[in-house]
């Protein structure tokens, strides 16, 4: 993946400056930064990375209890004409995403949004699809996946669970 | 969270969470292009003031504009109240009106814990902006906001409350708050300006401020309430006279060299500068004063977000 993203923005011609990668918290974040760190690897330039939340613009926020806001933080350099990846563990229903667009747009007018996760398990209900994909993997509506990471979970690994209590969609 | 009407039982996981949510806000909007989260778009909140404010209406107007409430200001001097209209009544009619939340300040202690009653079944919640002596528990959320910032932790801290105790709801709602989070409460007052009861409160008394300043990591200055003592000007019937009192219990530039170094002082406002705190220590690094005013909309928004992003929070 990250190869594919060197290839398509930071050593592309028409571009010198990296993209910007925005982890949407809470697994988005460490990915975003295990990308820079893979992107720096190959490319021997590390794009700035952030944590971009996006509790406050879900549409689904009237509808679950209230749940705790997490960590805001965009790089110094700005998103400003700024090439943003977007980076999520698991690409379902799109909704997250659709928030992550709009407080965007809230915090300044990035040149190009792009999208990458680990997993995409299908079922869209919105217009959107991910520029990088770990693993397409096809699922039913009720099965659950979790994506696991060491920095958050002790442990790496994307567990596919049969439907039990509530199929949610994945945060 | 339902109403926010008292810090006195005020869950402290609870507490904890909004002033979270607050610093997560807080950090979120600085620096952005646009100041404003489409959280709580088409909520309605009415703000119901019987006694004068800017900062706590205006605060809460702001945070409710930033979170993309519709913010509709009702003062009882401009309004049907003025016509003998009850209080009940108004409250039924801004819930009919389509209220989601009303935030009350009134002179009477219970104000607003009546007023949650008569919403009940409206399911309008119910903020507190200060009743009469009794409690002002958004104030309390930013003081406690703005002393973690400076502090750190509230745990095992050391907070002096100083002045006029006796008629202060903001102190009633920041000795619950502030030792349900872990820190130690010392008030400092005359004994004409404690209340009743004081003696059931979880807090430390002391009527020698030189004292306990070495000690504290925290000072809360609060102002002499002239209009609520009997008899109209200051020191009528609780103490002998303004000068007086500003020299015992005032917070003047050579008191604040007694503080530690880290201390802060807080003064939730209006301030009468000369009486209870010297101009310059208001103006000192030392000083949170204008901090806690800024850090008041952030937590005001937290409170708008937990009683109403979610409708499940209601049921």
């Amino acid at each position: 993946m990250a190869h594919q993203v060197i290839e398509k923005t930071a050593n592309g011609a028409e571009t010198t400056t990296p993209p910007v990668l925005l982890g949407i918290p809470t697994r988005g974040t460490p990915l975003a930064v295990r990308l820079a760190d893979r992107i720096e690897e190959f490319s021997g330039n590390r794009p700035p990375t952030g944590a971009l939340d996006v509790t406050l613009y879900r549409d689904d926020l009237r509808r679950r209890p209230p749940r705790a806001l997490e960590e805001t933080q965009l790089p110094a350099t700005g998103i400003d004409d700024r090439v943003v990846i977007l980076v999520d563990d698991v690409l379902f229903s799109g909704r997250t995403i659709r928030a992550a667009l709009d407080a965007l747009r809230d915090h300044g007018r990035p040149r190009a949004v792009q999208l990458a996760v680990l997993v995409d398990r299908g079922h869209r209900e919105l217009p959107i699809r991910a520029d990088y994909v770990g693993k397409n993997v096809p699922t039913a509506r009720t099965e659950g996946v979790s994506v696991l990471l060491s920095e958050t979970d002790g442990r790496d690994a994307v567990l596919l669970r049969a439907a039990e209590e509530s199929p949610g969609e994945p945060q | 969270m339902k109403h926010l009407l008292a810090t006195d039982g005020l869950d402290p996981a609870l507490a904890t969470a909004v002033l979270d949510t607050a610093d997560e806000l807080k950090h979120t909007l600085l620096g952005r292009e646009v100041r404003k989260l489409p959280t709580l778009r088409g909520r309605t909140v009415i703000t119901l003031f019987y006694e004068n404010s800017t900062r706590t209406r205006v605060s809460f107007e702001i945070a409710g504009k930033w979170m993309s409430a519709d913010v509709v200001n009702v003062s009882a001097s401009s309004s049907s109240v003025n016509k003998g209209e009850s209080l009940r009544d108004t409250a039924l009619t801004l819930a009919a009106a389509g209220a989601d939340c009303v935030i009350i300040r009134h002179p009477a202690s219970g104000a607003a814990q009546r007023l949650s009653g008569w919403l009940a079944d409206a399911g309008t919640a119910v903020v507190n902006a200060g009743d009469g002596t009794h409690e002002h528990p958004t104030q309390a959320l930013l003081d406690a906001a703005t002393l973690r910032e400076r502090l750190g932790s509230l745990k095992d801290r050391r907070i002096a409350i100083v002045g006029d105790v006796l008629h202060s709801r903001v102190a009633r709602s920041n000795i619950h708050l502030l030792s349900s989070l872990g820190a130690e409460v010392v008030l400092v007052a005359p004994p004409t300006l404690l209340p009743y009861g004081v003696e059931t409160l979880p807090v430390t008394v002391s009527h020698d401020l030189d004292a306990e300043l070495p000690a504290v990591d925290a000072v809360m200055m609060l102002r002499v309430q002239a209009e609520r003592m009997a008899g109209g000007g200051p020191g009528q019937s609780f103490f002998p006279s303004a000068r007086e009192y500003s020299i015992a219990y005032g917070l003047s530039e050579k008191r604040l060299g007694l503080l530690p170094e880290h201390a802060v002082v807080l003064h939730p406002g209006p301030m009468l500068r000369g009486m209870e705190i010297a101009s310059a220590v208001a103006d000192s690094p030392a000083s949170a004063i204008t901090e806690q005013v800024r850090n008041g909309v952030h937590v005001r928004m937290a409170v708008l977000y937990h009683l109403l992003a979610s409708e499940g929070a209601a049921a």
